[in-house]
């Protein structure tokens, strides 16, 4: 059973509060007893939304790219929920996330709701709780759920089994990139962005990762797309190859 | 399993660019365990709340050396208030004169902390209101 | 008798501040091995480690330069007056930071900040009016404007031309550096790559047009106040100096056209040797890279010429008096390390803006230096000191790594974009605050020798009916001037962004029809977009 403000929240969040999603958000982060509940009586709502992973490493860019990525998605008339995550130090267990510091033009944009995640250690516990924030969001009725995450092996994988397209960002010039990354991540990508492609070894890249590249499991190719996020360069197509995989859904 | 934790958004609102006090303070507490929601600078009141709305943060810090805080105080805590955040606890920072503050504390601003508070003293007050208030917003 | 290696002394290690450089017991000459006697050289001798001037302030003292503006262009052009006629030719205006942003002073960010930090500028009305009855021909003005700077120049050079001033003559410096405003100071609007060329149209316009003028002042000083250690504020001040450099020879400049109008910024910190040995070292960095790295062959392009500031970072709220004392070393440091002009802080800064005596105090600390101390009688006078000329060479060396960190990074600009200067200082403000929080640095009146509550002295408060007035006054020229005009010019402004042709020109017709500063950097924001700092603890 469901206490009345659980019962309160759920209400609220389908009447289109953002503080009872945000709550509800929060019971999601806290592995709260009641979740498995909530998360069935929402099962009518959910369905809708379309689930874009976004990783790489750090330095990389993506939560600009994900900013102008969240400016043409809105353009098209799509609503937006935004998971950010970062790691929590192992130290203090406390975190610093400034994912959002890049979106502040959505800050009042009443359809896009932005929410900053830590890992806080365990990475099972980060799963479920991203897992179940991005079917929170979908039952709020957003239509497209970004998910951003440093890329660290794990992470790509889990975020892949509930990502319906994992975009992994890339930068020229952090040594040789391709050879730091972990095989993996690379394999387990839809869509490769290289992103700050004007700066020096970016061609390269690219080339590199063509020369890499495999079709994947689901048959279509990985595709590969150059960006300059902030100058708002490339996010076109970005969006163009989301969207397309959107349809084939 | 994962644990509640302290979560503070920290925000410079106006056009003040001094973020020395305010990176420190969110470096102070992230060592003390809390996670912070550092938004940075040039926001306005209105996306100030809104963010602390959308993260459901317990704590939101406010930090302004520009002589502005008086016009930007207030209006963040009452917006905060309206858009649903009965329980957030909001403190400031900055070069606040002392004769603002008694002002300042009944417009809902919980303490400000001036130029040269020790962090502890900072991590320490959010801990005690927080705790003071019981588990009603235990998640 | 014991070893002198046994005896103890008060603390584990000595260093000039925290994440500063360990401080040895004593300097020999054993110190200063492979030291060069050509790298102290002479003064106005390269590489100029002693002084720019073979005088040094034997021929004329440092420019005692306040820093002013405040609330209304009335009230500041009345100050600005009463000080003309007590004979000052030597003017720094403070403006708003609604101004600084490029905001107009209707804006909804502009709320609670008009005529706060200084002296609100929505348009040339109101620049014509800060300057009525002072002749722009005659003075020499100090402007601190970095991302409007362009628009700001265009304003000055309006008014002045109104006057009847041929801009050619005019006489004062644009901070226009806004390499540093990524890094500290944060009055940014635009991204890295459009504000360099702002910065390099304004540079190659003044060069062109306004030989008196300094086009740029690259500032150390916003970065120290951030957290930066001496050898940091140092290394990276330089750097961006290298970016301005080369930007301006990229854009087909011959560098001994425009480097001799480069000045710079700096802090003075209480650290007094510390801070000498850092405006030492400084002088020899810049002309060993002006002549080496550039090939400048001009003595002018290699001077470091300095305005220097006493920190208002190390300013406390408790015991606001002892601020005179902190002031007196810092500025005493900013002297005896050969600065060109100096501001010294009030001591109830940390409290709100200063109070009018607390200026006056200000100012009377640099007299008694200059008329009462002796320390400008001689060029130097700490030069040649084994302490001194060893830390010279260690904040040198220090500095140098940065520089060559940032080389390897492809540039300050690439540093900046993945936040790397950002975390150093950041890291070094909270080592700081880390060691005050521990009492291992201690802070007289804050962390030690504390008193109980006291009162608080008097401080000045801007009326918040200078917003209301202000926004009245923008309502009623938009009202009374040629709007259509105004919109013809501000789509020419966007095309000239959009060329490869300088700014500046179409910035003063722009002014010239009371455009506003919001709606001319709306104009370029329209074209460049805006920046956002990159997430970085």
């Amino acid at each position: 059973m469901l206490t009345e403000r659980v019962t309160k929240l759920i209400n609220g969040m389908l009447a289109g509060q953002k503080n009872s999603l945000a709550q509800l958000i929060s019971l999601a982060e806290n592995d709260s007893p009641d979740l498995p509940e909530i998360i069935k009586m929402l099962h009518p709502h959910r369905g809708k939304a379309y689930c874009v992973g976004i990783t790489g490493p750090p330095g990389g860019g993506k939560s600009t790219l994900i900013d102008r990525l969240t400016a043409t998605i809105r353009s098209k008339g799509w609503s937006v929920g935004i998971i950010a995550v970062d790691p929590s130090s192992p130290i203090s267990g406390g975190a610093v996330l400034g994912d959002r510091i890049r979106m502040n033009q959505h800050y009042l944009d009443e359809d896009v709701f932005i929410r900053s995640m830590a890992t806080r250690g365990s990475h099972g516990g980060l799963s479920k709780a991203v897992a179940s924030t991005v079917k929170l969001l979908d039952a709020s009725g957003k239509d497209i759920i970004i998910v951003e995450t440093v890329g660290v092996g794990q992470t790509e994988l889990s975020i892949k089994q509930m990502a319906d397209t994992l975009v992994l960002v890339l930068v020229p010039g952090y040594g040789d990139a391709l050879q730091v990354m972990k095989a993996g991540s690379i394999e387990v990508a839809d869509i490769i962005v290289v992103n700050k492609a004007d700066y020096q070894g970016a061609e390269r890249l690219v080339n590199e990762l063509r020369a890499t590249l495999t079709p994947n499991r689901r048959g279509h190719e990985q595709s590969i797309i150059t960006t300059q996020a902030i100058n708002g360069i490339g996010i076109g197509e970005l969006y163009q190859a989301l969207d397309q995989r959107r349809k084939k859904r | 399993m994962r644990h509640k934790k302290i979560r503070v958004l920290i925000a410079k609102p106006g056009l003040d660019g001094h973020d020395r006090g305010a990176k420190v303070v969110a470096q102070g507490l992230r060592d003390a365990g809390m996670e912070i929601i550092y938004v940075g600078l040039r926001l306005t009141p209105e996306q100030i709340a809104e963010a602390a709305i959308q993260e459901d943060v317990d704590v939101v810090g406010i930090d302004c050396l520009s002589g502005a805080h008086m016009a930007l105080f207030p209006k963040t805590v009452s917006l905060i208030r309206e858009k649903g955040g009965e329980n957030i606890l909001v403190v400031g920072g900055g070069t606040i004169p002392k004769k603002d503050i008694p002002k300042l504390r009944e417009a809902g601003i919980a303490q400000i902390f001036g130029p040269g508070t020790p962090i502890e003293e900072i991590v320490k007050f959010i801990e005690t209101t927080l705790g003071k208030r019981g588990n009603d917003n235990q998640d | 008798m014991k070893n002198a290696k046994e005896i103890s002394e008060r603390k584990k290690a000595f260093r000039t501040t925290v994440d500063g450089t360990v401080v040895n017991r004593v300097y020999v000459p054993a110190n200063l091995e492979g030291f060069k006697e050509e790298d102290i050289g002479l003064p106005g001798e390269y590489p100029f480690t002693r002084h720019i001037m073979p005088t040094g302030y034997r021929g004329r003292l440092w420019t005692m330069r306040q820093y002013a503006g405040f609330g209304t262009v009335e009230e500041t052009n009345e100050r600005y007056k009463y000080l003309h006629q007590q004979g000052q030719t030597g003017f720094s205006v403070a403006f708003h930071l609604p101004t600084q942003e490029g905001y107009d002073s209707d804006h909804p960010l502009a709320t609670g900040e008009v005529g706060k930090c200084g002296v609100a500028i929505d348009s040339l009305q109101d620049m014509e009016q800060l300057w009525a009855g002072i002749p722009l021909a005659e003075v020499s003005t100090s402007m601190t404007i970095n991302a409007t700077a362009p628009i700001i120049l265009a304003m000055y050079i309006a008014a002045a031309e109104k006057q009847g001033a041929d801009k050619g003559n005019l006489s004062g410096t644009v901070q226009n550096d806004i390499l540093k405003e990524y890094i500290a100071r944060n009055t940014y609007i635009f991204g890295p790559t459009a504000s360099m060329r702002l910065v390099t149209d304004t540079c190659s316009y003044c060069a062109q047009n306004m030989p008196r003028w300094n086009s740029i002042s690259i500032s150390g000083y916003h970065m120290r106040e951030a957290g930066a250690t001496a050898a940091q504020e140092a290394g990276f001040t330089i750097a961006n100096g290298i970016a301005y450099v080369q930007a301006m020879i990229d854009k087909g400049m011959e560098v001994d056209a425009f480097a001799p109008r480069f000045s710079f910024f700096f802090a003075a910190y209480t650290n007094l040797l510390e801070e000498v040995a850092k405006f030492r070292a400084l002088r020899r960095m810049w002309a060993k890279i002006m002549k080496g790295r550039f090939g400048a062959q001009n003595p002018r392009s290699m001077t470091l010429r300095y305005h220097a500031q006493t920190d208002g970072f190390t300013l406390t709220e408790q015991q606001p008096l002892n601020n005179t004392v902190r002031v007196t070393l810092q500025a005493l440091a900013a002297v005896l390390g050969s600065c060109q002009s100096l501001h010294t802080c009030s001591f109830d800064e940390a409290l709100a803006l200063p109070s009018e005596p607390a200026v006056q105090i200000a100012l009377r600390t640099q007299q008694i230096i200059a008329h009462e101390s002796g320390v400008a009688d001689t060029v130097d006078p700490l030069g040649g000191s084994y302490y001194i000329e060893w830390l010279t060479n260690q904040i040198e060396n220090e500095a140098m790594r940065y520089i060559n960190e940032i080389d390897k990074m492809g540039g300050i600009l690439r540093a900046i974009e993945a936040g790397y200067i950002q975390k150093q200082i950041a890291n070094s403000a909270y080592h700081y605050q880390r060691a005050v929080d521990s009492g291992e640095q201690v802070v007289v009146g804050v962390n030690k020798f504390a008193t109980e509550d006291e009162p608080e002295p008097e401080t000045l408060e801007i009326d918040t009916e200078i917003e209301k007035k202000q926004i009245e006054r923008l309502k009623k020229l938009k009202q009374k001037r040629d709007n259509q005009k105004v919109n013809e010019v501000l789509s020419r402004v966007r095309d000239v962004v959009r060329s490869d042709q300088n700014i500046i020109p179409v910035l003063i017709e722009a002014v010239k029809v009371y455009a506003t500063i919001g709606e001319i950097s709306d104009a370029l924001r329209d074209v460049f977009g805006e920046y956002r700092e990159p997430s970085l603890l």
